[in-house]
């Protein structure tokens, strides 16, 4: 399961608050680019035209191989202190990344609001990946200078692949924005759908407070300008209005989550549910 | 898990073991180009890249894992415990044999082109069927992430193997790695005509690793190794 192992301590130090911080902190960035996978996934095989059914599911496949990577080293983590994270109770046998992905109930999960919301239409589609994207493409940005050996080097392998979907993203944001009177509407709904649920990306958890002073995390405050700057000048060419600092909904990254997540989970969990350790 | 393969539908671990020589026409073999090794490897080592030079991308079977440049190491590895069941299983590969003598590991280190990229685990299992073949028991496949690959490691002799199978080698300096939209795109040559006049369909391609143009001269479609 580990099958990174050049990167993991050698010396385990004893279990403490920095290390469960370290594996929920990694759970959260597997859970959030799980999910946004997934629901990208839902679009394969219906995409509006050919070329952008495999963008978009180019994009899923990203962001599942960003979400496996971190899996894996949280499994890693987990595997040290046999017994002691809350989630390997009942487990008589290591913990693998496809028990992290396919066995944990919506409480447990740690992804950002914004990756669970439905697809709607294209739009809104393109709009959650765009301000995923702007926010994420700084994220890994900094999460590279991490004192984390292996967080930064999944961000290090990650920032490439984010550069062509903020790229992308952006260019529809655009296209849809400064389009059709219709495409306009549709980019309107999707802003209104959407914009709640924006805020959280900038405000910490208590497990990143917890890491911010090794700068194993990232300081999520100092992202907020960049995030904006990009969002607002994409919007501008977009024509699209931009109104930062509204009330934003959090909970998703300590488990409250919308009712939309539990939907996903019952699709995407089903096989491992209904017929445990099955393998193809 | 390490050191453990699903059979992949052909054959398992365990028939290579029971019959060394099993069915080794199923891999395709790309064309060979001996490796470009780094320095200071040694003779064994040597041995174990040019048989990595005999297994081919799963995706792009033109290329070889090599001329891909996923392979980022090889080493020997003196064993620490040695057993004597090791030594006997020496069926095949006299140049194994002396590894097997000294009960040296096989390490080989690769990277992935994309996270998400779905060939690496059939790649993992091909590198250890290749070396189960020759004759090498001990064998380790690790996966690093950083230094994160790039377009840059492809071989020459890689960029001339691809051009000849319809795609668009990478550029040997690249532009286009920013993530600010509608900027200016990369002249890219067409693979069939030659023709600069050439148009990006799409920046996603038929692999992550991919982007799709087409000629506005031959009118050719083909895939272009993107930037990375």
């Amino acid at each position: 399961m580990d099958n990174y192992g050049k990167n993991v301590l050698n010396s385990t130090p004893p279990y403490s608050n920095e290390v469960e911080a370290l594996i929920n902190y990694t759970i959260h960035l597997a859970d959030t680019s799980l999910i946004l996978g997934h629901r990208n996934s839902e679009w394969t095989g219906s995409g509006p035209v050919l070329e952008q059914d495999i963008a978009i599911s180019n994009i899923a496949l990203d962001l599942i191989g960003q979400a496996r990577n971190f899996y894996l080293y949280a499994a890693s983590l987990i595997n040290q202190y046999p017994g002691r994270y809350p989630f390997t109770n009942g487990f008589d046998r290591p913990v693998t990344e496809d028990d992290l992905a396919y066995l944990r109930d919506t409480l447990e999960f740690r992804n950002y609001l914004l990756t669970e919301q439905p697809n709607g239409d294209w739009a809104q589609t393109i709009l959650r990946q765009f301000l995923f994207s702007a926010w994420q493409f700084p994220f890994y940005e900094a999460l590279r200078k991490s004192t984390d050996e292996r967080l930064s080097a999944i961000a290090e392998k990650s920032v490439k692949e984010t550069t062509y979907h903020l790229k992308w993203s952006s260019e529809w944001v655009i296209r849809l924005g400064d389009g059709t009177s219709e495409s306009h509407h549709r980019m309107l709904n999707a802003i209104n759908e959407l914009v709640n649920f924006t805020g959280e990306q900038f405000e910490p958890a208590p497990y990143e407070t917890t890491l911010v002073s090794t700068n194993t995390s990232v300081d999520l405050k100092a992202l907020k300008p960049v995030w904006n700057q990009t969002v607002h000048s994409v919007f501008e060419e977009a024509t699209l209005p931009f109104s930062p600092g509204g009330w934003s909904q959090t909970g998703g990254k300590t488990g409250v989550h919308t009712e939309h997540l539990g939907l996903i989970l019952a699709e995407m969990q089903f096989l491992q549910r209904a017929y445990p350790n099955a393998i193809w | 898990m390490p050191g453990t393969l699903h059979d992949n539908g052909n054959f398992s671990v365990e028939d290579i073991l029971v019959n060394p020589s099993h069915e080794l026409s199923r891999i395709e073999p790309a064309s060979y180009t001996p490796p470009v090794l780094p320095v200071e490897t040694s003779d064994g080592e040597r041995k174990i890249w040019e048989l990595l030079a005999t297994v081919p991308d799963p995706e792009v079977p033109v290329l070889s894992v090599v001329d891909l440049g996923i392979i980022r190491k090889v080493s020997l590895e003196e064993q620490i415990a040695t057993s004597p069941e090791l030594a006997l299983q020496h069926i095949a590969g006299e140049e194994a044999t002396h590894a097997i003598e000294k009960n040296q590991e096989v390490v080989v280190t690769i990277t992935p082109t994309y996270s998400g990229c779905p060939a690496m685990d059939a790649i993992a299992f091909n590198i250890r069927v290749v070396l189960l073949q020759h004759g090498y028991r001990d064998i380790k496949i690790e996966t690093v992430l950083s230094p994160a690959w790039t377009t840059e490691w492809m071989s020459e002799a890689g960029k001339q193997k691809l051009k000849a199978y319809g795609i668009a080698p990478p550029n040997p300096m690249q532009q286009v790695c920013q993530p600010a939209p509608f900027q200016q795109q990369e002249a890219i040559q067409c693979p069939r005509c030659n023709s600069y006049h050439t148009q990006l369909i799409s920046q996603f391609g038929s692999t992550a690793c991919k982007a799709f143009y087409q000629c506005q001269d031959c009118k050719e479609p083909f895939d272009y190794f993107k930037c990375h």
